[in-house]
């Protein structure tokens, strides 16, 4: 031998014996002239060239080649039918050094992987696709494929595909470049040795672009299934250079290489010490206070706040269960949820107890801060006897009475309006709350205001609407 | 550190950056999506990748990815969604890919609606998918919990090699309680099975294909004597008063926060009435409910769904002793009287003893 | 056929046992020095062969051929030599 040079041979990065294979581990599972085994050729010759193995992560599909990993000594990895793209997505965000290749075919990307594909390229994700493309379903004895041309006969398709029944064949190359994120997009055959070398071309910049950290490639393959298309390696191969590419034209469909730019790379992680850092600095808000001066008192406020959405329901319990984590109480502070969070009624169950809170629903309140009509009529009853009714409205509706029970019924909202928003309608409830139960100190509820409000005009004002709910219930209020 | 008042769902998401977690993806549900929000904002600070997944198949397959990479990761989603990302866990756990699922269960079945239901326990518990697998399930009851589950998930997941799911209800979810998050934040180093692109992992293979029969028998046989391991090992419940009980209650998630009212009120009454809470789902304390069958006159398993857990309750019990169920659905959540109402009568037809037992003292 | 008193550019060497007799190969090469053994190899297929002579080192054979290692091509080294290689061809 030693007058001759080796010029091609099996590719390093294809293993030497297929160990992975139960039987015949020297030869592929492809049929005899299958067109996987010339496409992963290339695919090996291109990892070979670029000097990437250890890089290299293979994504293998459901179908013919579900078994890729048997013959390339790279990183594998197999995965449900169709997903390759969301899997390899996740895969390169993790692995930014690594090469990942997501190998599909007909049936895998471009129908039931559909939603996958689309959404991996339109996200640009730098990932290289091989699409094998042989319109039909191989792996499964020769079903439809969403890449069979018109008329074609396959089991699914008896007399012959239809395009009022089964639509016409899909053009991912096509469709993909409609998109504004891929990179590049080529189709290829395998239909001779001129085509075979300009798949080769292809097959290296699709993974030539990953190695440069640019975006999305694809590279689709018409590829020949002679054993399911009954017929010899060598018409399969005419069929596909001659027939195939009429209904799927060969062609550079998009390529921005020489312009495209790396994704940027990811803001460097925190030290674990400064990890825990990133959960204080939210919206600027300061963070809570051990609590000085622990309330002392026994406590066991069993609240529910009910009004129209938009009437600051939720904040008002969120504002009350804040303070108490500031007086050192167990709280909890639950919502109803749902539609009428956007409108109808809201409500908000919270509780405050120096015991560890069992229920943090309020089914038995003993203190109900309804703001309207109909939440005092839906609750009322339910009012533990001897509890607190605060009430927003002018005078207790006909018929919502009860003697067992401390009304304190003033048009909080509209008082609102004196300290110059009526949006803080729902503080001045609150203020006339803490005043009349004597609960909580002042302290207390303002280091939770100064957690919760938006602003520092909120802030202000939210102060100031508790110090004159406070004031509401010591003296006549007209409106 | 401080307790910090927080809701459920971002509990969730700082529990598990704290734990290691540096990769989430998922789809927006109600009411599941503020861990979505709450992982947006948290996770590319923390220098992990946060991705919005065209579905919840993609998002469970991009956990597939992530997890064969040797991150720690995680989604999160609610009942219908769960429905869809069944295909993948399947194959999450026929690949042994750790990662962490919450689910923030709502009403179903089809769209149902957004209210509290805990009407996925099958699906999560008994696995949805296809094949013989299992998921650890979490069932935490406190927003507490919601962070310290979640770490502790992603321990089981990685210990065992299985998707470990975080089954909470929108009420869990979304309420607020003070949480005292760990001070130290972990990052354990990646899995030395994961694919990791370099010379190290090159020869490591994640699939879940077995053409052969007896290879593929090997398999399932090795996941099942896992299995058999976590349910020696992992097993958590959590007991109220049930030393003397006569009546045991058994319910998970919020609805055993009601019940824990309920032991309260009916043990003022006079009636012997103990709570047993699974925290583990998978595996199920079947063993001590077993134990419980023994000295308990009746249990009443209470659930936000037409009888699911009852189920497994009955299996342990295993017919020594009348299991009662009552369950509300559709988002209708049973207040603790409504339940008391439920035990009285119960009590009267077993002729429960009232007043207390004279072993057990109660302070 | 090339001229046998010019030395060959390029050799080829093929693996009867990788070989499926699909038969690409055949029709890839244009001077036509490859066909189909009319003997079977062990699997059952008609493996390709090489005439032995007349290869010129193109290479498209090895493209044409799906499996990864059942078709080797040579190119004459630099430095020449008298003799052809002995090329395994089953």
């Amino acid at each position: 031998m030693s007058e001759f040079d080796i010029l091609h041979q099996r590719a390093k990065c294809f293993y030497d014996s297929f160990e992975r294979k139960a039987e015949l581990q020297h030869q592929t599972h492809y049929c005899p002239g299958c067109g996987h085994g010339i496409a992963h050729k290339l695919i090996a010759q291109a990892i070979d060239e670029l000097g990437i193995q250890d890089r290299t992560i293979l994504v293998s599909p459901v179908g013919c080649s579900v078994f890729a990993y048997y013959y390339f000594d790279v990183g594998n990895v197999q995965v449900a039918h169709g997903r390759a793209p969301a899997v390899a997505t996740a895969m390169k965000r993790a692995l930014p050094h690594g090469v990942v290749l997501s190998y599909q075919g007909d049936g895998d990307l471009a129908a039931i992987g559909t939603a996958e594909i689309l959404h991996a390229a339109n996200r640009g994700e730098p990932i290289t696709v091989f699409f094998l493309n042989n319109a039909i379903y191989g792996m499964t004895g020769g079903q439809m494929a969403p890449t069979t041309p018109l008329g074609e006969k396959t089991t699914t398709t008896p007399f012959g595909r239809n395009p009022w029944t089964e639509g016409y064949p899909l053009h991912v190359s096509e469709v993909l470049s409609s998109l504004e994120a891929p990179v590049y997009i080529e189709r290829v055959a395998l239909g001779n040795n001129k085509m075979i070398q300009q798949a080769a071309k292809a097959v290296r910049k699709a993974i030539a672009n990953q190695v440069q950290g640019l975006g999305f490639s694809l590279v689709e393959i018409l590829s020949p299934c002679p054993t399911i298309w009954k017929m010899e390696p060598a018409d399969a191969q005419k069929w596909v250079r001659e027939e195939l590419t009429k209904v799927y034209p060969l062609g550079v469909f998009r390529d921005k290489t020489k312009e495209a730019q790396p994704r940027p790379a990811p803001v460097p992680a925190p030290s674990l010490d400064e990890l825990p850092k990133i959960f204080s600095a939210k919206e600027g808000r300061p963070p809570a206070l051990a609590p000085a001066a622990p309330c002392r008192r026994t406590v066991d406020l069993r609240v529910k706040v009910a009004g129209f959405g938009g009437q600051g329901v939720l904040m008002l319990g969120q504002v009350l269960a804040e303070a108490g984590l500031d007086a050192g109480l167990e709280v909890s502070w639950l919502p109803s949820y749902g539609p009428e969070m956007r409108s109808g009624t809201s409500h908000c169950h919270v509780r405050l107890s120096n015991h560890e809170i069992d229920s943090p629903l309020v089914s038995r309140p003993n203190v109900l801060m309804a703001m309207n009509e109909p939440s005092l009529r839906k609750f009322l009853p339910a009012v533990e006897p001897g509890g607190w009714i605060f009430y927003n409205g002018t005078s207790l509706p006909e018929g919502a009475m009860r003697t067992d029970v401390t009304f304190i019924v003033q048009p909080f909202i509209a008082l609102a309006d004196r300290i110059g928003d009526t949006r803080a309608g729902n503080m001045v409830m609150l203020g006339a709350m803490l005043e009349a139960t004597g609960l909580l100190e002042s302290e207390w509820v303002a280091s939770a205001l100064a957690r919760l409000s938006k602003s520092e005009r909120w802030l202000d004002l939210n102060r100031r609407a508790i110090e004159f709910g406070r004031e509401v219930i010591h003296r006549e209020v007209s409106i | 550190m401080p307790k910090q008042l927080i809701k459920g769902n971002e509990a969730v998401v700082r529990g598990a950056i704290l734990a290691g977690c540096r990769a989430f993806y998922a789809y927006p549900i109600t009411p599941a999506s503020e861990i979505s929000e709450a992982a947006a904002y948290y996770m590319p600070q923390a220098g992990g990748a946060f991705l919005q997944a065209e579905s919840e198949t993609a998002a469970v397959n991009m956990l597939y990815g992530a997890a064969s990479a040797g991150v720690r990761c995680m989604t999160s989603s609610s009942g219908p969604g769960i429905s869809l990302m069944q295909e993948g866990i399947s194959y999450l756990a026929g690949s042994e890919l750790p990662c962490v699922i919450a689910d923030i269960m709502r009403g179903g079945p089809g769209l149902g609606n957004i209210a509290p239901e805990q009407g996925d326990y099958m699906q999560v518990v008994k696995g949805g998918g296809h094949g013989c697998y299992h998921t650890l399930v979490l069932a935490p009851d406190s927003v507490q919990e919601m962070c310290d589950l979640t770490t502790l998930a992603f321990e089981l997941a990685d210990q065992y090699r299985n998707p470990v799911f975080v089954l909470a209800d929108s009420f869990i979810g979304q309420m607020m309680e003070p949480v005292e998050f760990p001070e130290r934040a972990i990052l354990p180093p990646p899995p030395s099975w994961a694919v990791r692109a370099t010379a190290e992992t090159r020869k490591n293979l994640i699939t879940s294909i077995y053409l052969d029969p007896d290879a593929l028998e090997r398999h399932v046989r090795k996941l099942a004597a896992k299995y058999e391991r976590a349910e020696a090992e992992v097993v958590r419940f959590e007991q109220v008063e049930t030393g003397d009980a006569d009546l045991v209650l058994v319910g998970y998630g919020i609805a055993a926060r009601i019940l824990k009212a309920v032991v309260r009120l009916a043990r003022a009454e006079g009636l012997r009435v103990g709570l047993m809470r699974p925290i583990t789902l998978y595996p199920f304390p079947k063993e001590q409910i077993g134990d419980l069958a023994r000295t308990a006159s009746a249990f009443l398993a209470v659930e936000l769904s037409t009888g699911k857990m009852v189920e497994d309750v009955r299996l342990a019990v295993n017919g020594r002793k009348p299991v009662e169920f009552y369950g509300r659905a559709g988002g209708s959540v049973p207040s603790a009287e409504e339940v008391l109402g439920v035990i009285r009568n119960i009590a009267e037809r077993y002729s429960l003893v009232r007043g207390q037992s004279p072993e057990v003292a109660h302070v | 056929m090339s001229d046998i008193a010019r030395p060959d550019k390029g050799s080829v060497a093929i693996n009867a046992d990788e070989c499926k007799g699909c038969g690409l190969c055949v029709i890839s090469c244009a001077l036509g020095v490859l066909r189909q053994s009319d003997s079977l190899n062990r699997f059952g297929y008609h493996p390709a062969v090489y005439a032995g002579h007349g290869c010129n080192g193109c290479g498209l054979c090895f493209y044409a051929c799906p499996e990864p290692g059942a078709i080797a091509v040579y190119k004459r080294a630099a430095a020449p030599r008298a003799t052809q290689p002995e090329l395994v061809a089953a």
